[in-house]
């Protein structure tokens, strides 16, 4: 096959959306994401850079930061995600496209904490994890990035590979919560 | 069990891999003789009672941290990064 035939798919493509009960999981697309990971003594000077030339700074652990469709979403020790817009010149970091390594869905609906309370080993309710905070942690066996978007809304984020067991996990707790409604 | 990671808050041990004891930041000098060597790659206390190892937080933030924990009581009390660790 030469390159001309090939055809561009989301890593969701054909799983996605789906509504089980009152939940419903649909794939997002954050656009051009870049992988920020500061040099040693050089988070302040990067975060810096970042805002004058975005609007958002480096984020702190667990936070995410957004100014319209740009996004910056800590992801783990010294490490970020740019979302949403390209890369601006950073000497002091260095700089990874992974636009295409990630499969991103949201899932919404009133008993979502219920539903990620059985794959997610952290507590994700309201009054301790609030619209912006994120965290890098497991869902069921694979490594993720959970964040919330809003009072009944998360974003999750893991590697491109994993997109249809994240989507069989997600349904699978969906469907055991909305079996007990 | 839980260990409370400084960047991700306390999270679940399965998030975690252990590595073994956190003497391994002290790494004796290139010169330090054979002596220092031996004990510094094979010989390794077992305490009754506290004692510090070095985990790697693998499913989470990706830092390695010097996790204090009380080998009687299997009492957590204290992670810290082991790079504020080995640098001070």
């Amino acid at each position: 096959m030469s390159v001309a035939n090939l055809v561009v798919l989301s890593p969701c493509d054909g799983l996605l959306p789906g509504t089980i009960g009152a939940v419903s999981i649909t794939e997002t697309t954050p656009g051009r994401i870049t992988a920020i990971l500061p040099f040693k003594g050089q988070d302040d000077a990067v975060s810096v850079a970042l805002k004058s030339a975005l609007g958002v700074g480096f984020p702190a652990p667990g936070r995410s930061q957004a100014v319209g469709d740009v996004r910056t979403l800590w992801v783990g020790r010294g490490e970020a995600l740019l979302m949403g817009a390209d890369c601006p010149d950073l000497p002091g970091a260095a700089c990874v496209d992974q636009s295409d390594a990630w499969a991103t869905v949201e899932i919404t609906g009133t008993p979502v904490e219920e539903v990620l309370a059985r794959l997610v080993p952290v507590d994700l309710r309201a009054a301790t994890f609030d619209p912006g905070h994120t965290a890098r942690t497991l869902l069921g066996h694979m490594t993720a990035s959970v964040t919330r978007t809003g009072a009944s809304a998360f974003e999750i984020m893991v590697f491109r590979s994993m997109a249809e067991t994240l989507v069989e996990n997600l349904a699978h707790a969906a469907s055991a919560v909305a079996a007990r409604s | 069990m839980r260990i409370p990671c400084p960047l991700c808050g306390p999270r679940d041990r399965r998030e975690f891999a252990y590595q073994g004891a956190a003497v391994m930041l002290d790494r004796p000098a290139p010169d330090a003789g054979d002596a220092a060597w031996d004990d510094y790659l094979h010989n390794r206390a077992n305490p009754c009672g506290e004692t510090r190892d070095l985990w790697f937080h693998e499913a989470g933030c990706g830092a390695w941290l010097v996790v204090t924990r009380d080998t009687a009581t299997h009492e957590v009390t204290g992670a810290e990064l082991a790079e504020t660790v080995a640098s001070s």
